[in-house]
């Protein structure tokens, strides 16, 4: 098993964010967390990342209780996020984004490594030198990928990588995560966007106000009614 | 050679104003806060210096050298003690602790070195170098000050362009959570900070007394609001920008008592400060925060 989180119990101040989830991600698989806007994703990516920590609960990491370490510590063992609105950093470079994203390797940075980005991203290539908050939508998210992948994470979590994305690019987008899976890399990937999240997905659970409301295969998910009348527009 | 003396000296003052803005502004970018106490810092650096010169007899380079750690270390004390278990806090509470600190700092100067003021001896001695066949003399201290500025301020831009550990500091400036995620221990990054801005206050204290010898516990407090003051005038977080806002300061503040009045010259500079910000919200160099897409 990559990931296991037991009942978690997560708060803002008072607010009771996640009700006790708990699911599991096992290596080489593509599992997806859907829900609607204020369900809990994103504070429960925030919380496997251990940038927040739950009141109780259990979370592992390839067979290390984490639930109580420091974000900073997670990047170093493998588990790499790229959070809900790309958060590049604007002000600095593509190359220097992914020189951040490489931060936890020690001396000099591979020149391979900024190739195997650029090998999936060319677009980037052409902008290596460009200030990030100078690209488009479509380019930041793609940087923001980038980024992530500069760690050799074992588990890739994603944070709506399509928000905001015109549709062919979050075709492009989708296919390069799953490009990700195909060369080796674990992928947690949260979505509201189901219809997509749900093809590329082996598994995926299903959250509502901060609890898991259903969870299956991708397949099983796609043909089920609630999911296509909550989710599926049908 | 009046003209070019005042603007020498300008340029001197300015850049001790620079060099304190420099702790400013990289604690601000990355603190998001305004050590109110970074002054009195730069009043323990000469303390420091003045007892490691005067009364043990040590040579200067090394007094500058005990200043510099022991300002390190009780930036990162500060940082660790007083603003660290603030960091979720309001940033009036914040505030309201810098300049408690700030006044910590001084009473205990104090205590520990009495009021009575101390002459601080030059740590480049008092010498003139002659120009123009002695037509403009220009002294030790300023040649010194003016270097000194430049090395930092080119060793500072070199290292948070090109080293790994400078990066950081920039995104951690930029987003402390997606820096986290990246691996970087912000805690460790934002006491680096403190550490560099306290050890560059302890060489501008230096400077500033070898030029004004009077060393009294509240000698860093008007430095410190010219600096901080520099630091927004040149935008606050650039690091070009609080060179340039200190030397800019410096020279309409030595223009001002010379040519306009001595007792005026602090409100014309004040005045500059303001049209400025009026006309530049963000300072000169200042960055227009952009909004995320
Ligand atoms: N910083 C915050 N402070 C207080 N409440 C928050 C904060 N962030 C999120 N929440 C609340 O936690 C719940 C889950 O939010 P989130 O994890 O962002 O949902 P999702 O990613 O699924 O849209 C929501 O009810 C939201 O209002
Ligand atoms: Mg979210």
């Amino acid at each position: 098993m990559m990931l296991t989180v037991e009942n978690i119990h997560v708060y803002y101040g008072a607010i009771h964010a996640i009700k006790g989830i708990s699911f599991d991600v096992n290596e080489g698989e593509v599992v997806a967390l859907i829900g609607a806007n204020g369900a809990g994703k994103s504070t429960t990516l925030q919380t496997v990342s251990g940038i927040m920590h739950p009141r109780s609960g259990k979370i592992t990491f390839l067979g290390e209780d984490i639930t109580h370490t420091d974000g900073y510590k997670l990047p170093a063992k493998g588990l790499a996020q790229v959070p809900e609105g790309r958060r590049i950093f604007l002000q600095m470079t593509v190359m220097e984004n992914l020189e951040m994203g490489a931060y936890v390797q020690k001396g000099k940075v591979p020149e391979a490594d900024f190739e195997n980005v650029f090998s999936h991203f060319p677009r980037l290539k052409e902008r290596r030198s460009q200030i990030a908050g100078t690209l488009s939508g479509g380019e930041q998210q793609m940087l923001a990928m980038g980024r992530a992948l500069m760690s050799h994470p074992k588990l890739l979590m994603l944070d709506e990588p399509s928000m905001g994305l015109a549709p062919i690019l979050v075709e492009e987008i989708f296919n390069i995560i799953q490009e990700f899976h195909a060369s080796g890399t674990t992928i947690l990937l949260v979505e509201q966007n189901a219809e997509m999240a749900l093809q590329i997905a082996d598994r995926a659970y299903v959250l509502e106000s901060g609890s898991i409301a259903l969870s299956g295969t991708g397949a099983e998910l796609a043909q089920s009614d609630e999911i296509k009348k909550a989710y599926l527009g049908g | 050679m009046t003209f070019l003396n005042y603007l020498l000296s300008g340029i001197s003052l300015g850049s001790i104003y620079a060099i304190i803005a420099l702790g400013y502004t990289m604690v601000y970018g990355i603190a998001k806060m305004l050590n109110f106490a970074h002054g009195d810092v730069i009043m323990v650096g000469a303390y420091i210096c003045f007892f490691a010169v005067s009364r043990f007899a040590l040579p200067p380079l090394v007094g500058v050298l005990a200043a510099m750690a022991v300002c390190t270390v009780l930036g990162i004390l500060v940082e660790r003690l007083a603003y660290k278990p603030l960091r979720a806090a309001p940033s009036l509470a914040v505030l309201i602790t810098a300049i408690g600190v700030s006044y910590f700092l001084q009473n205990g100067a104090q205590l520990l070195w009495t009021p009575n003021p101390k002459v601080f001896s030059s740590v480049v001695g008092t010498g003139r170098l002659a120009l123009f066949g002695g037509q403009l003399t220009v002294s030790y201290v300023t040649i010194t000050t003016i270097v000194s500025c430049i090395v930092i301020m080119v060793a500072l831009t070199l290292f948070t362009g090109n080293t790994k550990m400078g990066k950081a500091m920039r995104a951690c400036s930029e987003d402390k959570g997606a820096a986290q995620l990246m691996g970087i221990n912000v805690n460790s990054t934002i006491s680096v900070t403190f550490a560099i801005g306290s050890g560059l206050a302890a060489i501008a204290g230096v400077l500033l007394c070898s030029a004004y010898p009077n060393l009294v516990p509240t000698t860093g407090s008007m430095p410190g609001i010219k600096a901080f003051t520099a630091a927004v005038f040149g935008g606050i977080g650039s690091i070009p920008g609080a060179f340039l806002g200190g030397l800019l300061l410096g020279v309409i503040e030595i223009f001002a008592k010379a040519y306009i009045s001595t007792q005026l010259s602090d409100a014309v500079v004040f005045a500059v400060l303001i049209v400025v910000l009026l006309v530049k919200p963000t300072g000169l160099l200042g960055k227009q925060i952009r909004e995320k897409v």
